[in-house]
């Protein structure tokens, strides 16, 4: 605890380029760009596949691999093969390894839409683009939210990673303060990374209750 | 009108579903499709609605191939009714019945006021309108299912096994209330089902398919009960064909006459049973404005000494009918004479075996 005291209590933490918010807003910026770009390219992808049945292996692939691949590796040979001091090292590990749970859940939300649903969509008479935004897609939010919300968390808690390659983030606190063995810096640094985690956790929570039809809520 | 003409449906794999299907389904009446499973009943209905299209032949509506119509467009002119309903469950239950009028684009107002009135129509309580499908039970989601159906308010409605999904009691009263709405409607409704109940209940026509997907026998119930055209029609029909049959003819006709003064009745003139010593005994009773010939003899088996109580919609005693009144009229109503199978050469055709007999 007197960890926690020092680290939060010293005013000088809370200012200057290398201050909680500036890196607190780093962290946020880097995490933010590497989940949208994974977003935008997992959610319709994941939707796609699922409506057409088409390049499922695509989606095993990416399933497996994401359990497979080492985010540090990754980073030190994309910081070898593009250089250190841009932001492109960070955000290509971090966006490799979001894809795969928003792909793999919007993925199955979509396909896994009961049969009779769909069938009865296409009795209405509604067109496949309709039966994908206007049927799949609002029945399978819940699980699409619950891969998005795996992928922030996981991202979050990645970017720390940022600041093996000497860029900023929360993973500094971390870095440094093992690199000097100032253990409040440590424990801080972790601290604020998991309390990010739980926010957008919570973040997650709010939006279901915004997006989710109670409908589709309740058969969960 | 719906006519399926030389309809074969066969897929990649050699499998055929149904097998050069001719036949017409009526205008304004309810037509069955029943037989077991694997004898392309489903099959056949949706290659109406072109859910599944036809290999070969041609399937007309309003005398129009249904190939030449875009699907969507076909489909929101026809209501379809499947089982377990498949209802959305992420949209509200007046939103669910409002389903073709959006796509047609009324407006939402409009949408709603005739799923509103739909919902009255299919026996639904409007305080249902703003649940979703979760919290209603399975006979309500198939009721706003058929409300969904007729929200356009198509001529033809499809119908596939709606009712297999619920439990007796509530299935009896959803084909008693598709009845009723039929009475009031008079769509041209194809109906699916394996059970071969239902389809003599709901059909005003039934047509019995075999597996393979060809067409054993088509006609009314009646008739099918009465004259099976073969071993697979009658045996699908079951067991006691004849009592069955009875449903189909009207109570109205049994002769009455006034109830003896052994009939204990209240003051009301409800029937209370049959004065025997200081006992009553057991008595049955049947409607002959609303009820079937079969009730009127279940109604004499049910009583001590075998006389039924007619009685009115109010449950007075209007007069009685012994068995030999309900005889009369089963006499009258029996099966045409020798329905002459179809194999047997005609007789006139020479005197004996003569061409079997060896030289």
């Amino acid at each position: 605890m007197n960890f926690l005291f020092g680290f939060f209590g010293d005013a000088s933490r809370w200012s200057g380029p290398d201050g909680i918010p500036v890196r607190l807003l780093e962290h946020l910026e880097f995490s933010a760009a590497a989940f949208l770009i994974a977003a935008l390219v997992a959610v319709p992808l994941g939707m796609l596949i699922g409506h057409t049945g088409r390049g499922a292996l695509l989606v095993v692939v990416a399933a497996n691999a994401a359990r497979a691949l080492p985010t540090l590796g990754l980073l030190v040979l994309v910081v070898l093969l593009a250089g250190v001091g841009t932001v492109l090292p960070v955000l290509i590990p971090l966006v490799v390894l979001a894809i795969p749970p928003i792909l793999v859940n919007t993925y199955e939300g979509v396909r896994g839409v009961d049969a009779d649903l769909r069938d009865a969509a296409y009795g209405m008479g509604l067109r496949g683009r309709q039966v994908l935004f206007r049927t799949l897609t609002p029945v399978a939010l819940p699980l699409i939210l619950l891969g998005l919300r795996l992928a922030a968390i996981q991202v979050v808690s990645t970017a720390t990673v940022a600041a093996f390659v000497g860029l900023g983030g929360l993973g500094r606190f971390i870095i440094d303060g093992l690199a000097t063995k100032t253990y409040e810096s440590v424990i801080g640094g972790a601290v604020l990374v998991a309390g990010l985690a739980l926010a957008v956790q919570f973040a997650f929570v709010l939006l279901d209750r915004v997006v989710v039809s109670p409908g589709v809520r309740q058969v969960r | 009108m719906i006519t399926f003409e030389g309809v074969t449906k066969r897929y990649p794999d050699g499998t055929v579903a149904v097998d050069d299907l001719d036949l017409e389904v009526p205008t304004g009446a309810i037509t069955v499709f029943v037989g077991p499973s694997g004898c392309g009943k489903t099959t056949s209905l949706r290659m109406i609605n072109r859910m599944i299209d036809a290999t070969s032949g041609r399937i007309t509506l309003h005398g129009r191939d249904v190939r030449e119509i875009d699907p969507p467009t076909l489909r929101r002119g026809i209501g379809y009714v499947i089982q377990q309903a498949g209802l959305f469950p992420h949209r509200k239950i007046v939103d669910n019945v409002a389903t073709v009028p959006y796509l047609l684009g009324w407006s939402k107002k409009k949408a709603r006021t005739r799923a509103m009135e739909l919902l009255e129509l299919v026996g639904l309580d409007p305080g249902l309108a703003g649940r979703y499908p979760f919290q209603l039970s399975g006979g309500q989601q198939q009721r706003v299912g058929v409300a969904r159906a007729l929200a356009a308010d198509p001529p033809v409605l499809l119908m596939d096994e709606p009712f297999s999904a619920v439990d007796p009691i509530v299935r009896a009263s959803l084909q008693d209330e598709l009845l009723r709405l039929q009475s009031e409607l008079r769509k041209t409704i194809v109906f699916v089902t394996h059970d071969i109940d239902e389809a003599v209940k709901l059909g005003d026509t039934v047509a019995v398919l075999r597996v393979g997907g060809r067409l054993a026998q088509m006609a009314g119930p009646a008739t099918l009960l009465t004259e099976p055209a073969d071993d697979f029609v009658r045996e699908f029909l079951g067991r006691d064909r004849g009592i069955r049959r009875l449903s189909f003819i009207s109570a109205k006709e049994v002769r009455l006459r006034p109830a003896p003064s052994d009939l204990a009745t209240d003051e009301a003139g409800r029937p209370l049973g049959w004065r025997t010593g200081d006992e009553l005994a057991a008595y049955g009773t049947f409607d002959p404005e609303s009820d079937s010939l079969r009730a009127a003899l279940d109604a004499a088996l049910l009583s001590a000494n075998g006389v039924a109580v007619a009685v009115d919609e109010d449950g007075r005693v209007r007069g009685v009918a012994g068995r030999d009144a309900i005889d009369e009229l089963l006499a009258e109503y029996a099966p045409p004479p020798a329905p002459s199978p179809a194999p047997s050469p005609p007789p006139s055709q020479g005197s004996g075996p003569a061409e079997e007999a060896p030289a």
